[in-house]
């Protein structure tokens, strides 16, 4: 009745770099192809949380051939952020003349007993925050307070957070620290395909982690494992050329590293970025949730800036973390199960109610395949209290 | 006097699990519901309140009426393409046009912060005015209350309407049919991209402006055009999808719609992907959904296209109704959506409120 092959472009031009990647005729342009190439079963894992939710939402698993089985990776920050962190972000959030600064998405992460929302609904000052930078306004404004950020994620945020830390030491900003709990992708990678239970035979890595990094430091690991490792973007065609080049290295017998995403990433990656984490950052081992401690995979402050750190400035309770023992989302970080082969899925564990920090971000693979895999039970509704009105 | 605190004078608290009120039992999505259907619903339940429309239909002396009520808490109180009180009064006429009601009369009730500036109050109360006008309807009654600085955000206001319905066709759920055509009236996300972007500081090359609207206008030309209205919902908090997740609950239907015929606007789109947001979800003020038979499909479009209400501004680019899907059958509550690059998925109802991600 209505036909709009072009959505977005109401009176304007088409979106640039989202519609294109969209486009149904290119998906089955590499769709068939990928069918075409492929003689054999293989697993490919995608690296980060941004291109399960792609994956998922889009449905571009549903276009590959049987043979090829995307696994999920751990690339979701959220999921990874170990749970006695959560727990001392709450202490924190929970004190009296503190404004914690979090990205949206941590706030819903479950800790031992509680999550940084209804730390909110009990009157901690918690503020959700777009870039980093936001916190320095929200330090300057606020002299009287204490102003702690949540600085989670992969390189892709880490550079923002070393921004911030370092203007804040050059313009002596005494009442800020962080909480600092920065990861970095390519030791992950080499812990899964170390794991005796390894499946994955090639990788799709991060394109936006890439963007900052580079990816000469995944030729190593393409080598030494022998496995292709493709930088990919996130929409649907960007995965399925991932995947495609993927699949051409492994019915090739090749392990190179291939960049898809060229129209972001460059192969030495963004210096300036990697300068500002070297100066603010040292590279520690780091627990990851789910998974265990990894060696060489966390980024921490230097000693420079300790004065920064969260843990050192408030006096922290020392917690004994508990994770649900029906979660099993250490399994689904490693790609070792799938959502729906856990137990507690869509029943004691929804986004409402997650045990598991899988089921929070929207790059959890957990919440992903609920949201758009699950048949939802919706409810009626009358028409009350809009938060937008 | 010694009380016995053994002793229960109420029932227990229906909602165990949250022990606390979140942001998100407001939100429009599933705490929402579960809060209206496990405390609101069972303890007010009658008849007119179990239909769970957007206005209740109630016969006085022989005379068919809608009722509503709403209240309006937004922050900013001025934002591109409206202010809280053009949006308290278009909000609740929107209501009662869902039912099928032409809006007569409204209800006005503020709740002012000591210290407001009565320069603000001021224009609030002119722009409620003037929306009152533009929808035809007249604020009649009101109250005002003041609560001490520090205890309000400037300007709280309810208004509660009264239309009367002069159609006796069922505008609701439950009349739903398998084969019902899916309308929406234009663009989706406006409104909750406005206001997140002047809320939250986020600068754009453009301005998005909120599509708040009076609907009540085009609901009664289509009425009186014979379109067989099956249903009708305005997409508010929790935007299309979850509205969509209402009506197949309560009609007990699968509908599918397909993500290529949803309008949304490249503004409006580039801010959710940057948020990571998806327009689905997003709040509108001037968008709803109708369910017509397919025999009335394209008369009700055409309709739609040319009425005034939705010739947009100069500087907004025309929005375009549109048909985003089909009834498909009796199910459950699903509905589907065929993705851009033609995969089906589900589109469930929001799950809390939509938190901007990480990365």
């Amino acid at each position: 009745m209505c036909d709009r092959s072009k959505p977005t472009n109401l009176n304007h031009p088409t979106m640039k770099f989202v519609d294109e990647y969209r486009d149904a005729t290119a998906a089955q342009h590499y769709a068939t192809a990928i069918a075409q190439i492929t003689t054999r079963p293989w697993a490919i894992m995608e690296i980060c949380g941004g291109q399960t939710h792609s994956i998922v939402k889009f449905g571009i698993d549903a276009l590959l051939p049987q043979e090829i089985t995307l696994i999920h990776g751990p690339g979701c920050p959220v999921c990874v952020t170990p749970i006695e962190l959560i727990d001392q972000a709450i202490a924190i959030a929970s004190l009296p003349d503190v404004i914690f600064c979090s990205f949206g998405d941590m706030l819903r992460v479950p800790g031992s007993h509680a999550d940084l929302l209804i730390v909110k609904a009990k009157g901690g000052d918690i503020r959700i925050v777009y870039s980093p930078l936001d916190v320095l306004k929200i330090a300057q404004t606020n002299p009287t307070k204490q102003i702690v950020f949540f600085a989670v994620g992969f390189e892709t945020t880490a550079p923002a957070t070393a921004m911030l830390v370092y203007q804040a030491h050059q313009q002596g900003i005494k009442n800020l620290s962080l909480l600092v709990s920065h990861v970095l992708v390519p030791p992950a990678m080499e812990t899964i395909l170390a794991a005796p239970h390894n499946q994955v035979q090639g990788f799709l890595a991060a394109g936006h982690v890439c963007t900052v990094m580079g990816y000469t430091e995944y030729d190593a690991i393409a080598q030494t494992y022998h496995v292709p490792i493709v930088v990919t973007g996130f929409e649907p065609v960007d995965i399925l050329q991932g995947v495609y080049l993927c699949v051409k290295q492994l019915e090739q017998g090749q392990a190179q590293v291939e960049n898809q995403y060229a129209r972001s990433v460059r192969q030495s990656g963004n210096h300036l970025a990697q300068k500002l984490m070297r100066e603010v950052f040292v590279i520690v081992p780091r627990q990851w949730r789910g998974i265990g401690e990894i060696a060489q995979s966390g980024l921490d402050l230097r000693d420079a800036y300790a004065n920064f750190d969260a843990t050192k400035r408030f006096n922290l309770p020392t917690t004994s973390a508990t994770e649900a023992s029906e979660c099993i989302s250490g399994l689904i970080l490693q790609g070792v199960k799938k959502p729906h082969e856990c137990s507690a899925f869509g029943t004691h564990c929804t986004p409402e109610h997650p045990l598991g920090a899988p089921m929070v971000s929207s790059e959890g693979t957990c919440a992903a395949y609920y949201r758009y895999r699950q048949q939802p039970r919706g409810m009626g509704g009358l028409d009350e209290n809009k938060s937008e009105r | 006097m010694k009380i016995n605190q053994n002793v229960r004078l109420s029932c227990p608290i229906p909602i165990q699990q949250y022990p606390h009120v979140l942001m998100a039992h407001g939100g429009g999505g599933k705490l929402m519901h579960q809060l209206i259907e496990q405390m609101f619903v069972p303890t007010f339940s009658n008849q007119t309140l179990n239909v769970r429309h957007d206005a209740a239909a109630i016969a006085i002396h022989g005379q068919n009426l809608a009722f509503t009520t709403d209240s309006y808490v937004v922050h900013p109180l001025f934002f591109p393409g409206g202010d809280i009180g053009s949006l308290a009064v278009n909000g609740t006429v929107n209501d009662l046009a869902m039912a099928g009601a032409r809006p007569l009369y409204l209800s006005a009730g503020f709740i002012l912060e000591e210290g407001l500036p009565m320069e603000t109050l001021w224009q609030v109360v002119q722009s409620m005015q003037q929306a009152a006008k533009v929808a035809n309807v007249q604020i009649v009654t009101g109250d005002t209350k003041v609560v001490d600085r520090g205890k309000g955000d400037g300007i709280f206001i309810n208004t509660a309407g009264i239309g009367v319905l002069e159609y006796p066709q069922s505008i609701a759920p439950q009349s739903v049919q398998p084969g019902d055509v899916v309308l929406l009236n234009g663009d989706l996300g406006r409104h909750g991209m406005a206001i997140m972007a002047i809320r939250e500081g986020l600068e754009f090359e453009t301005t998005i402006a909120s599509d708040s609207a009076p609907l009540a206008d085009l609901v009664l030309t289509l009425l009186a055009a014979g379109i067989e209205l099956h249903c009708l919902r305005d997409l508010t908090r929790g935007g299309l999808a979850s509205a969509l997740n209402e009506i197949a609950e309560a009609a007990g239907v699968e509908i599918a719609i397909a993500e290529a015929q949803i309008p949304v606007h490249e503004e409006v789109q580039g801010a959710c992907e940057i948020l990571g947001f998806d327009p689905l979800y997003v709040a509108n003020e001037g968008r709803f959904v109708a369910f017509v038979p397919e025999k009335d499909a394209k008369r009700a479009l055409a309709i739609m296209r040319s009425h005034a209400s939705l010739k947009a501004p100069s500087d907004q680019p025309t929005n375009h109704a549109c048909a985003i899907g089909t009834v498909t059958g009796k199910a459950p509550g699903i509905v589907k959506m065929k993705s851009k690059i033609g995969a089906q998925r589900i589109v469930d109802m929001l799950s809390g409120e939509q938190l901007p991600r990480i990365c």
